[in-house]
């Protein structure tokens, strides 16, 4: 198959770009970043008028890669390739497409393996916790320094989506319309739970040293496996993991032994170790903790509609059935906390049984309404 | 227009309200309002293909069950309108609703097929079979229209319920009014139209 045919609906191939920030950046935890950079790319052109740009938020691993490809050889798109590119539901034909990789992140972003300008050491674990407000007031910074006054659209799932609340109602004019998919107002006891042992897998595990591997020339590899073993299991569904795995044995016999022998074992195992090659153990840490702190109505005395009473955007919730990471129960929150706000709001639950990894899946009705909703954006903002 | 009871239910609803439609279907009576009347409108429905067909239209909508409730989702007195077209007759509880929806918006709209209307008692009566025509398209052991009703029984249920009938109407399929209409409206009528609110 040619190159062509191979990547067409795809954006192709794209190269990451870079903006630095020399105005420091005061955090909730009351740290201050004094300058950093963000890595992003870009899909489709911005019009005259600014009024086509959509902004895509990534979730606790993703990056600023969302659609194409970096290179011909590269093995596999962005981690949003099924839904943004030319005629599908993020059409690039018609939208500026935007995103970042977040700080604190491992990606190319200002985080723990940057380097701190006043140790110039890299951070490590001295990188101060950021939240997701302090990610929306960076994204704003990038925003400005794009050019665009407002976006047509902020998407994101699970995490994602979250920043998408916080645009909301941290920047109300900024924002025509949100869509938030496969998120939550705010953690369960449950999630934190969830968080809390991945992080105790990575701080326990003897390279650690404290955040400071790299000094050690060592990675804190297991301990990272086993966070992101575990938040498999949790994007996961019973059923979907019955359907792709049931109890088949690797050996097609039992073996007895503590060996690899379920294809579940082989599949997690696979996950974990391919992760700690591409991601870092205070990177994940970070996410972690942004995902617990996340809670918008903290403020306002537990009232989300309270919170969200100041948003101007126009909301599209979805949730998926099998999901219980963020179940629809939690979508269903947010979705009713808008409607006490006399907000515009559509909310969907999508039948699926891919857990709450469905949001990165090309389901046909999800991806109808997608689509079905963000024509409408386009056509209201003028886009091509 | 494409439904015979669209064009009353258009007349009761006032300029610039704020209305519910309950089963909103494709979001096509929800889009009539707001362009002829400029309404702040949301709909409920559960079916896939009907909850995209609101989206693609611009119409809010919530996808959920009837049959699970309404109150969770809409606050007290949240609406001025709500309407319920051609639904009710396939709730599983629809006393349970009707009181919810009124306790949603001021008033409610409730429309259904009249089980009185001649024909039908002609097909049963008569004939001897369940009705099957243009208001009851499907047959018995597949029909979403599992609670059918006549005028008589409707208004029976709203005095039970303390419900007050502000309006009536009743058409046929041709949206025709005609003097047996008014005069038998439980014979004659095919499509039955009702403004409600709360007693008190």
């Amino acid at each position: 198959m040619s190159i062509e045919v191979q990547k067409s609906g795809s954006v192709g191939l794209v190269t990451p770009q870079r903006a630095v920030f020399d105005e420091p950046l005061p955090l909730d935890s009351g740290r201050v970043l004094p300058s950093y950079e963000l890595v992003f790319e870009t899909y489709g052109t911005l019009n005259a008028t600014a009024s086509n740009a959509v902004l895509i938020c990534h979730a606790l691993s993703g990056d600023h890669h969302a659609a194409g490809f970096h290179q011909e050889t590269d093995r596999k798109p962005g981690w949003w390739d099924s839904a943004i590119g030319p005629g599908k539901p993020i059409d690039t034909e018609r939208f500026f497409v935007v995103c970042l990789n977040n700080l604190g992140g491992c990606k190319g972003s200002t985080g723990p393996l940057s380097v701190d300008p006043v140790s110039g050491q890299p951070y490590g674990p001295d990188f101060p916790i950021v939240t997701v407000r302090d990610w929306v007031i960076s994204q704003h910074r990038l925003m400005q320094r794009l050019h665009i006054a407002r976006w047509a659209a902020v998407i994101g799932g699970s995490l994602g989506g979250m920043q998408v609340l916080q645009w909301s109602i941290s920047y109300p004019e900024a924002i025509a319309h949100a869509v938030v998919v496969a998120a939550a107002p705010k953690l369960s006891a449950e999630n934190i739970a969830f968080n809390e042992v991945a992080r105790q897998a990575i701080v326990t595990d003897p390279e650690f040293h404290g955040g400071r591997y790299a000094a050690h020339g060592t990675l804190p590899r297991r301990g990272l496996m086993l966070a992101r073993m575990l938040g498999h299991i949790t994007y996961l569904s019973d059923d979907a993991m019955r359907a792709k795995f049931g109890r088949e044995l690797r050996a097609g016999k039992i073996q007895y032994s503590f060996d690899v022998e379920f294809q579940v074992e082989s599949y997690l195992r696979y996950q974990g170790t391919s992760f700690v090659d591409r991601f870092d153990a205070n990177t994940y840490l970070l996410m972690t903790k942004a995902l617990d702190y996340f809670d918008p109505a903290r403020e306002t005395g537990d009232d989300l509609s309270q919170a969200l009473a100041q948003a101007n955007a126009k909301f599209l919730v979805i949730s998926f059935t099998s999901d219980w990471r963020f179940a629809p129960d939690r979508s269903r929150e947010i979705v009713q906390a808008l409607l006490a706000a006399g907000k515009s709001v559509s909310y969907a639950e999508v039948d699926s049984n891919h857990g709450h990894d469905a949001f990165l899946m090309n389901i046909p009705y999800y991806h109808q309404l997608l689509a079905g909703y963000l024509r409408r954006v386009a056509d209201e903002g003028g886009a091509a | 227009m494409n439904r015979p009871d669209w064009h009353i239910v258009e007349q009761w609803i006032a300029p610039g309200s704020r209305v519910l439609d309950l089963g909103c279907g494709d979001g096509a009576l929800l889009a009539h309002l707001v362009e002829r009347r400029r309404v702040t409108a949301v709909g409920l429905e559960l079916l896939d293909a009907q909850v995209a067909a609101c989206v693609a239209r611009g119409v809010s909508v919530i996808q959920a069950d009837l049959d699970q409730g309404v109150s969770e989702w809409f606050a007290p007195q949240s609406f001025d309108f709500v309407i319920v077209s051609q639904t009710i007759q396939a709730m599983r509880n629809p006393e349970i609703l009707l009181a919810q929806m009124l306790h949603i918006a001021r008033e409610g709209i409730v429309t259904f097929p009249n089980m009185g209307y001649w024909r039908n008692r002609w097909q049963l009566g008569m004939r001897g079979h369940m009705p099957m025509n243009k208001a009851l398209p499907n047959p018995w052991y597949n029909t979403p229209n599992i609670h059918l009703c006549t005028l008589s029984d409707f208004e029976a249920l709203c005095a039970e319920l303390g419900v007050e009938i502000l309006d009536r109407a009743v058409v046929d399929q041709d949206r025709r009014s005609s003097f047996w209409l008014r005069r038998w409206p439980n014979w004659f009528g095919e499509h039955a139209i009702y403004r409600l609110k709360k007693r008190g």
